[in-house]
């Protein structure tokens, strides 16, 4: 194994431990990353040590005695030398991972911060990768780490997995942090695209982590599955021109087959055993439209039915505008547009969209022409502005 | 670790409820911090007299002034604090989860204490 492939896989579980044993991030980091200089100049010229994990977690541990030795020995220091003195352990725990993502994940924290320290710290990604991922100066994105490690210190957010009362509560708040990241990687916008897809990875690689250390958690289980169910998809969603792909165009031979399989298993297994959690029925619902062999072949009805689940658990209007949405393809075009003309999503140019859509497969083109009119006065991004514009013209020639 | 939970009530919310109401809450408030000096997790708490009787000091250009009311007009105002002695933050948020103002429109403020022995380093 490479360096660059031990810093790829280990970095964060070995962070995770050393934080634990030094009780501060920033040392820790330093602590590590020298540790890896030192195996970087060493290791090619003497060969790797025979277990390098344990070499690089002993000298991390050495190099933060040194650091503590340095600064001053006043007595409040004393207890982290004597933690530090005693042999530890040479090789990870894996619930030291967990307690470093719920640290990062602390509602504490803001949503930015937690999100940049997650990436930072767990997935080892450096502060210039995170901040060109999230188009943010390299600066702001520096500060914000560097706030949100000072805040973790000063208010004593702890180093710890909740406790079970809590457990639910704050791994829900762990897995809306790593559906961010790949929202973030999955909404890819030109320029960036290359580090978006390493932001859907990481994402998954995340979500592979915690059903791994909380086995029992269903709702983990449903994000990982939610997560490759989309990602599967992940390439045929736009064109060579960057330009969108609507699902029902979609190159079906294309999906990555092995990521629906393993989403379509974990999916029935979040679904089993109590009544199932939003990422659950999310998964659901991008399962059946993964396995539909042709988009004509997709189960409309159960899709309705699961959005109805849906938006009893957590109402929102953007939830019954995809199931009115699943209602037009299941009952009638008709239905579906009584249900979207009832709802009111000031802004949101998805609701003129999904009209204009209906009207437009009705063959009321000039209503479809007006609606995709409202839509394209709301849209922001570029690849969707281009795609209503292609059917704007589509309905105005066919409509004279 | 020490904290103290600053508590901001909302004025508007508070008037409008009834006197059986915020007696209610008061006795609830009373219960909940008993509970907290019981378990040694308090250290001290403070109710402070409304806004009104609030007197602000600056100075400026080397002079002092005294002003009548608030250093600051909030819908929020500061109603009083609670001194929390936790392990951590985790420790602070589940006590301040039970503060029974919350449900009358309070909302609190943890904040910890700059520790007194590492003020010298």
């Amino acid at each position: 194994m490479t360096i660059e492939e031990i810093h790829r896989q280990h970095y964060g579980r070995i962070l995770a431990s050393l934080i634990r044993v030094v009780r501060d991030f920033t040392l820790a980091e330093d602590a590590l990353q020298e540790a890896f200089a030192i195996a970087v100049a060493q290791w090619p010229k003497k060969g790797p040590p025979p277990n390098p994990v344990a070499w690089l977690m002993t000298t991390a541990r050495n190099k933060a005695i040194d650091q503590i030795r340095h600064r001053t020995m006043a007595q409040s220091k004393h207890d982290d030398m004597i933690s530090l003195a005693t042999p530890g352990e040479s090789s990870p725990e894996s619930a030291d991972t967990l307690r470093l993502i719920f640290t990062c994940c602390h509602p504490a924290l803001a949503p930015d911060a937690q999100i940049a320290l997650t990436l930072h710290t767990v997935c080892g990604l450096t502060t210039e990768e995170i901040a060109r991922a999230f188009l943010v100066p390299v600066p702001t994105l520096a500060q914000r780490l560097v706030r949100a490690k000072t805040k973790i210190k000063l208010a004593g957010i702890p180093y710890e997995v909740p406790a079970d009362e809590e457990l639910s509560e704050r791994l829900s708040a762990a897995l809306h942090v790593v559906y961010l990241v790949f929202n973030e990687g999955y909404a890819a916008s030109a320029g960036a695209e290359l580090l978006r897809a390493d932001l859907c990875s990481e994402a998954i690689r995340l979500a592979r982590q915690l059903v791994e250390l909380l086995p029992a958690e269903r709702e983990a289980a449903a994000l990982l599955a939610l997560l490759l169910l989309n990602d599967a998809r992940r390439d045929t969603r736009t064109d060579p021109a960057g330009d969108l792909v609507l699902l029902e165009d979609q190159d079906r031979t294309r999906w990555d087959r092995a990521k629906i399989a393993e989403g379509a298993s974990l999916v029935e297994r979040s679904l089993r055993g109590g009544s199932p959690g939003a990422y659950a029925i999310q998964a659901a619902i991008a399962a059946l439209h993964a396995q539909a062999p042709r988009a004509r072949d997709t189960d409309w009805r159960q899709i309705a039915a699961l959005y109805a689940l849906l938006a009893q658990m957590h109402p929102s209007p953007v939830v019954e505008l995809n199931r009115a949405v699943a209602i037009a393809m299941a009952d009638g075009f008709e239905k579906g547009l009584a249900l979207l003309n009832q709802l009111d999503l000031p802004g949101y140019h998805r609701l003129p969209a999904a009209r204009a859509d209906l009207l437009r497969r009705l063959g009321k083109f000039p209503e479809a022409a007006a609606a995709y009119r409202e839509a394209l006065s709301l849209v922001g991004n570029d690849a969707e502005r281009r795609f209503l514009t292609r059917r704007l013209a589509e309905v105005s020639a066919a409509g004279t | 670790m020490q904290y103290v939970m600053l508590i901001y009530l909302d004025s508007q919310r508070w008037s409008a409820l009834s006197t059986d109401e915020r007696n209610r809450v008061h006795q609830d408030c009373g219960a909940w911090h008993e509970a907290l000096v019981k378990s040694g997790h308090s250290r001290n708490a403070v109710g402070l007299q409304p806004v009104s009787t609030a007197t602000t000091l600056r100075e400026t250009n080397g002079k002092t002034m005294i002003t009548d009311g608030p250093f600051a007009e909030t819908k929020e105002v500061l109603g009083g604090f609670e001194m929390l002695e936790c392990v951590n933050l985790d420790e602070a948020i589940a006590i301040a989860k039970r503060f029974p103002g919350l449900r009358a429109g309070c909302a609190v403020e943890l904040r910890p204490h700059v520790p007194g022995n590492e003020c010298k380093d």
